[in-house]
């Protein structure tokens, strides 16, 4: 069979991130929101693996940035919902137009 | 040493990879949502440990399946869903934006056909035998060139910290 190249696992990557982008793009649930934020994350960490297969360690260092960075937004993020929820008892976006005018 | 089966292992981790992923976006309850998170994130992990990169694989699994997905289902437990999820899920401009992104994944899928040829089509020959001490590497590297970013990364993750007690206190 034909060998796995480095496009093999790009594709893989682009596919994750359009998915989590379309997750981003049509959810009304702001925690799902947050877990497609994570999906196109994952799809940037295997691109930057990927190549690090190619051309040295520097990728892999960057993942573990990315990791990190991942991290913190998701506790921020999580903790701008639980003050939200208590202040409007709902998690959908678009009931968040309190900035709007 | 050689890897088996390495096509056999990668279509299934894709599969399993993109099948979980669209579950992640489509399921109704967002518990649901976060285990399939899960799926995909072990998946990508087992792409890691192809890639010869085996510390990111497990800092994926350790940190990413053990440490964020778990704080998102803590969250889901602490706010009450119930009525959420018996509300219509998807906003009215869906359609637009799955379009939309389908039309990005369409550009990117032409650009690496066509572009297939750029990207070198067999791995580096000098890179072979080198994971046995990625971890080394990897902390050399993060101790000596990349000194300063991560300081920098600690100070974000202080500021992340400070920043979530802050929002998920009810009076400071």
């Amino acid at each position: 069979m034909a060998e796995i190249t480095t496009v093999h696992y790009l594709v893989v990557a682009a596919a994750l991130f359009i998915i989590g982008t379309i997750g981003v793009l049509t959810r009304r649930n702001v925690v799902i929101i947050l877990m497609s934020i994570e999906l196109i994350l994952n799809a940037v960490n295997l691109n930057l693996v990927a190549f690090s297969r190619l051309y040295g360690l520097q990728g892999q260092v960057f993942s573990i940035f990315v990791i990190t960075d991942a991290a913190a937004e998701a506790a921020v993020g999580l903790g701008i919902i639980i003050a939200f929820f208590r202040n409007k008892e709902t998690v959908n976006v678009d009931e968040v137009d309190l900035l709007k005018w | 040493m050689n890897p088996v089966a390495t096509t056999f292992f990668f279509y299934s981790l894709a599969l399993a990879a993109i099948v979980s992923a669209i579950a992640v976006i489509t399921r109704r309850n967002p518990v649901h949502a976060a285990l399939s998170l899960i799926v995909t994130l072990l998946s990508l992990a087992g792409f890691y440990l192809m890639l010869y990169a085996p510390f990111v694989a497990a800092v994926q699994i350790l940190l990413y399946a053990g440490g964020i997905v778990v704080l998102f289902l803590f969250v889901i437990m602490l706010i009450n869903l119930e009525q959420n999820v018996r509300e219509y899920q998807f906003n009215k401009q869906w359609i637009v934006g799955t379009i939309a992104a389908l039309a990005l994944g369409g550009l990117l899928f032409f650009v690496y056909r066509t572009g297939r040829g750029a990207f070198p089509s067999v791995f580096y020959q000098g890179y072979r035998g080198l994971e046995a001490d990625n971890t080394q590497r990897i902390g050399i590297a993060l101790y000596g060139q990349y000194m300063l970013p991560f300081e920098i990364a600690s100070l974000l993750l202080l500021v992340a910290i400070v920043g979530a007690v802050v929002m998920a206190k009810k009076r400071i």
